[in-house]
């Protein structure tokens, strides 16, 4: 399997006056992590949604190679999962029918079987058919995994991981993460200490 | 499976969530369907006892349809907006099929309005349509194409704070060549004059719009 890996060159985002961050730079390669934290306000979400292509960086460059060869911005989606507070999935639809979706739009040929096997690793085997809307903050935060793990990216993005779970969400998040780092690249955004330390290297931004 | 049959079934994929989506909230139905009725119901109760010609029962046609569309359409982005689902489908969907997607269902559900509108206006109005193919074409094309450029204004509106607002202000300039076309068509077929002009002009704002949506629809959907 080709590697993969992000390097992102002098970035810096600013919005109107106020300068968010500025050069940053750093690469993450294959099998290892990255973990970026400080204060409140300092950034963090705003850099993963750079580094996901969800956000233009006020100047800087970000860069996903596969052995060493630049990837397009559109060849990137298929790489990277994301899970993050302020995005939802379709609160209408029930959990199987969002991953349904989501399966489509990625080209992926997933049946029902293994859609509820995913929802079973995030803990949601038994609620698959339940509209969203009537799911809980950690049963969406469970949905969300799943939804970024339905294409096994090679490119995770964790920011704040365990937002809203309780500690059987954690401990699945501690395996997703486990695994991610074996197979992978993990960029995780957050204040706990704890979640610090999944990360080879540590990211400071307002210090 | 070949690049063009995938994104035929993403953009299939992002058309039917939708439609189901639409099917379990009425999130823009609602709106258009009651704008529909009520400005149908004023302009019959309004004009309807007068002896009005062909060219002024054309135009209150389509500015009911146009209302109508400028009270629902613009929501399809919107709604991605608002229930902070967008970023999710930036990631897992290629914009070309989130526009296709889009303008299918915007289609399908213009179409369906006409389909209740359209009878209904024809028996209040008292119209006595002469050329049913022109009448029937007139209409098919000039909705088709009000949903093309109602698709790629409400994808460009959809991050403004005055959403509401500006799909009318921007919609009807753009808007403004196809609506004076259809309208002039419409009449010639209530008339029984064939309209073949009209249906060409018509037939090559679509073509434009949906072209020049798909090539601009990257910018927008992801700046």
């Amino acid at each position: 399997m080709p590697m993969i890996a992000l390097e992102f060159h002098d970035l810096a985002k600013r919005y109107s006056r106020r300068q968010v961050f500025s050069a940053l730079s750093g690469s993450v390669a294959e099998g290892r992590s990255l973990a970026i934290t400080g204060p409140n306000g300092s950034g963090k979400s705003t850099l993963v949604r750079v580094l996901c292509g969800l956000a233009r960086p006020t100047s800087g460059t970000v860069t996903v190679r596969l052995d060493g060869m630049e990837l397009l911005p559109a060849d990137c989606r298929a790489e990277i999962g994301l899970v993050a507070p302020d995005m939802a999935l379709y609160h209408e639809l029930t959990a199987l029918e969002n991953l349904s979706f989501f399966a489509k739009v990625r080209g992926l040929a997933i049946g029902t079987a293994e859609l509820r096997a995913l929802l079973g690793r995030v803990g949601l085997g038994d609620r698959g058919d339940d509209l969203v809307g009537l799911y809980s903050s950690g049963m969406r935060q469970r949905l969300k995994y799943a939804q970024a793990l339905l294409h096994r990216p090679r490119l995770l993005f964790l920011d704040e991981p365990t937002a809203y779970l309780d500690e059987a969400g954690s401990a699945m998040v501690s395996e997703v993460i486990a695994e991610q780092r074996r197979h992978g690249i993990l960029v995780l955004a957050t204040n706990e200490p704890g979640e610090v330390v999944f990360g080879d290297e540590v990211l400071r931004l307002g210090a | 499976m070949t690049k063009y049959s995938a994104w035929a079934r993403e953009a299939w994929a992002v058309f039917q969530k939708d439609l189901l989506s639409e099917l379990r909230t009425k999130y823009a139905l609602n709106a258009i369907v009651m704008f529909a009725i009520v400005t149908l119901s004023a302009v019959s109760f309004a004009v309807g006892q007068f002896a009005v010609g062909n060219d002024v029962r054309a135009a209150f046609l389509w500015i009911v349809l146009f209302f109508s569309a400028m009270s629902g359409l613009g929501r399809v982005f919107v709604k991605e907006e608002d229930a902070s689902t967008v970023q999710v489908l930036r990631l897992a969907a290629r914009s070309s099929a989130v526009y296709t997607g889009k303008l299918l269902f915007n289609m399908v559900l213009l179409f369906a309005l006409a389909a209740v509108v359209v009878p209904l206006f024809v028996v209040l109005m008292a119209l006595d349509v002469l050329d049913l193919v022109f009448f029937v074409g007139t209409l098919g094309l000039g909705i088709a194409g009000l949903a093309g450029a109602a698709t790629i204004i409400a994808a460009i509106i959809a991050k403004a704070s005055a959403k509401g607002e500006l799909f009318a202000v921007l919609s009807f300039p753009i808007l403004l060549p196809l609506l004076i076309t259809a309208i002039g068509g419409t009449r010639k077929a209530l008339d029984g004059v064939a309209a073949a002009g009209e249906f060409q002009v018509l037939l090559s704002y679509l073509v434009v719009m949906v072209t020049v949506s798909l090539m601009l629809f990257d910018f927008v959907w992801n700046d």
